[in-house]
């Protein structure tokens, strides 16, 4: 990239909005939820400045069939919510994948059940890893956990859709959604328009055929073969895009899995149990949870003695963990919800505890 | 010679055809087509105008009319 | 004698796919009432046709233009979606009853209040046909249904929804009018405000709708005919056929175009 990036101190509401005008969005269809508004008044802002349009819908139910009609002609499309409103969009998102379209969600996760409040949550692990919708489709999900992430990941979520012809979703948190950290920002440009042959809109008959965007397949094996040819796609995401990051001891007793904010939480309580308890402690952090890092899990948890997963929810993404651990070790959870986090303190003694059962700690 | 000429295996017996006809000049024939209908024939050439109007309430777009 | 020529081509803007629907169902005469529109504007390669969920659910392998299946109700939506990127893109969405007035009503009033510049072909047949006949929200009182097997009561299911008088209170929609696929002269009339549909996007002056009375006579469980005597007798009764709005005529006339 030959143009600067610019260093500015910017919330992550406005990083993730920028991030998307950065990954080439002129389209933004949206809904006002706390605690994301942020994203789309900075939309109704800029867009219109580059061309772009910005459109409040009427309903998360709307704005989702805005981009899965904006998707259909071709645009590099982008909605964001929170919760409830991800929640509304679940049908949308199914037509989406089941019509192969390219599309950015970000989803700033708020406490639920029900209306919940709006503090910051990870209980949507399920919604975004196992719901999008009914059907066999999955979103492809990114989980930040800085501001500079959010601006990052989600410019780059529109080159990961167009790759594999499927919605991309960031899946972040309030505290995320609202903190404040200095940010280097991708330079604005104009990217070549995608290459969508498949897109909607005029065009000369002798040249193509008609382009139909439909996810409807009554004979059974041909919806079979659409089903089979997302799982393949999938399957190879898994190998070309899985990403993770590790922090802490090259020989650990005690493996922490955690995401988003709560990873941010984790990086010092790791410090913490490597330099005053002792306890030798590795954090492996995804940084898509679809596709799921299991390798590193798995590989890791063959060499310590216990695991802990701490997440923002009752023990959702812990499932993944558990999966992938196999049983080698105990895996133990830290889950606080409703908004609550848990102090750097509880995650350190959460550790002091697994490797007390584990028997590689004394006190 | 005005005439009509009408897709007998599209045609799915409606009847709108015969019966919105100003001159009479289509019926129900006795054949069968593959779907199992009695498809609309013309059975009066003579008094056919040409009009178009079987065409124009036909919903299985299955008329052709010559003039 | 000259040799008698062909007076009605198939139209154009109609694929060679045979339509799925019942014996005497008027969604193949609106199908290709609008595919002889398109091709009469010259406009079937630079159009998306959305098809919704119901009978209709195939009209994308009818309609020979490009083409968008949307989910229940979305039509107006992905509309929206499409014009917003494709302003020079004919868009209009094919819509039922079920579709547009039951589960789509907030789609359809706020692609109206925006004076979002797409077309909706509105068809009201009174009954959800695809999934066998239940009431719809436009279903007349006393008629029967396999949801409302006494005949629809006021006290269990309310009134029948009057989309075009509901619209027309808003100033964004920009033609509105409400016509019947049963006789031969409201069939061409049909056409003229299908037509007047299209120009008014084609002009860009907004939202138009165009709402058909039609039958069903599957679940009506009345031949074709007797199906079209009910429209003439009772649901004209009910559903007046008028050109509600139209925008472009008044913009002719200089008048008031403020609604």
């Amino acid at each position: 990239m030959s143009q600067q990036r610019r260093k500015v101190f910017i919330s992550g509401n406005e990083a993730t909005a920028e991030g998307g005008i950065a990954g080439g969005c002129r389209h933004f269809f949206g809904y006002p939820i706390t605690p994301q508004n942020k994203i789309p008044e900075y939309m109704a802002e800029e867009l219109p400045k580059i061309g772009g349009v910005y459109l409040q819908a009427e309903s998360e139910v709307a704005a989702i069939n805005m981009v899965y009609g904006a998707a259909s002609a071709g645009a590099r499309v982008m909605t964001t919510s929170s919760s409830p409103g991800i929640a509304l969009m679940q049908e949308g998102l199914s037509y989406c994948l089941g019509s192969e379209l390219p599309c950015v969600l970000v989803n700033m996760v708020r406490g639920g059940p029900g209306l919940g409040n709006i503090g910051p949550a990870q209980s949507d692990y399920w919604l975004a890893t196992r719901g999008c919708g009914h059907g066999d489709g999955r979103c492809i999900t990114l989980t930040p956990y800085s501001v500079q992430e959010l601006h990052d990941f989600t410019a780059g979520a529109f080159e990961i859709a167009d790759r594999y012809r499927n919605p991309v979703m960031v899946l972040a948190d309030a505290i995320l959604a609202s903190m404040m950290e200095p940010c280097e920002l991708i330079p604005r440009r104009d990217l070549p328009a995608p290459d969508r042959p498949w897109a909607v809109g005029p065009h000369d008959p002798d040249q193509r055929e008609r382009n139909i965007v439909n996810s409807l397949w009554v004979e059974f094996d041909v919806m079979e073969a659409v089903s089979q040819r997302l799982e393949e796609r999938y399957r190879q995401a898994a190998e070309e895009i899985t990403d993770w990051d590790e922090f802490g001891s090259d020989e650990p007793q005690v493996m922490i899995c955690a995401y988003g904010i709560s990873a941010r939480i984790c990086e010092s309580a790791v410090m913490q149990a490597n330099d005053e308890l002792g306890i030798r402690t590795r954090l492996i952090r995804p940084k898509t949870v679809f596709p799921f890092p299991t390798e590193p899990i798995r590989s890791w948890a063959e060499r310590v003695d216990a695991a802990l997963v701490v997440e923002l929810s009752m023990g959702q993404f812990v499932e993944d963990v558990r999966l992938a651990v196999e049983g080698r070790c105990p895996v133990d959870l830290l889950g606080r919800a409703g908004g609550n986090v848990p102090t750097v303190g509880d995650v350190v003694e959460k550790i002091r505890e697994a490797a007390l059962r584990a028997g590689v700690a004394r006190v | 010679m005005p005439k009509v000429k009408i897709d007998a295996e599209r045609c799915k017996q409606c009847m709108l055809c015969v019966e919105f006809c100003p001159r009479d000049s289509l019926r129900i024939s006795e054949r069968t087509n593959l779907k199992g209908y009695h498809p609309v024939e013309q059975c009066d050439e003579e008094s056919c105008t040409g009009c178009g109007i079987c065409a124009l309430v036909c919903p299985s777009v299955c008329v052709e009319v010559y003039r | 004698m000259a040799e008698a020529k062909l007076i009605n081509p198939y139209p154009k803007g109609l694929t060679e796919v045979e339509m799925r629907y019942c014996p005497g169902c008027t969604h193949g005469t609106a199908h290709r009432l609008v595919a002889e529109v398109l091709e009469e504007l010259d406009i079937i390669d630079r159009t998306v046709a959305i098809a919704t969920v119901g009978c209709s659910v195939y009209a994308y392998e009818y309609f020979n233009t490009d083409a968008v299946q949307a989910a229940h109700g979305r039509g107006p939506a992905v509309a929206t979606g499409i014009k917003r990127v494709q302003p020079e893109t004919v868009v209009f969405s094919y819509q039922g009853d079920g579709d547009l007035a039951s589960i789509g009503m907030a789609e359809v009033v706020h692609a109206a209040a925006r004076s979002e510049n797409i077309t909706i072909i509105f068809i009201n047949n009174a009954v959800f046909g695809m999934t066998q006949g239940q009431m719809a929200p436009t279903t007349l009182l006393g008629q029967k249904t396999t949801t409302s097997p006494q005949g629809r009561t006021v006290e269990a299911a309310g009134y029948p929804i009057r989309i075009c008088e509901m619209l027309a209170t808003l100033p964004g929609a920009s033609f509105l009018a409400r016509e019947a696929l049963t006789t031969p002269a409201r069939i061409r009339s049909s056409k003229r405000s299908i037509r007047r549909a299209f120009e008014t996007q084609l002009a860009g002056a907004g939202f138009a709708l165009v709402e058909l009375l039609s039958i069903c006579p599957t679940w009506w469980r009345m031949d074709p005919l007797e199906a079209i005597r009910h429209v003439e007798e009772k649901m004209i009764d009910y559903y007046p056929l008028e050109v509600f709005r139209d925008r472009l005529a008044e913009e002719d006339e200089g008048g008031d175009t403020n609604a």
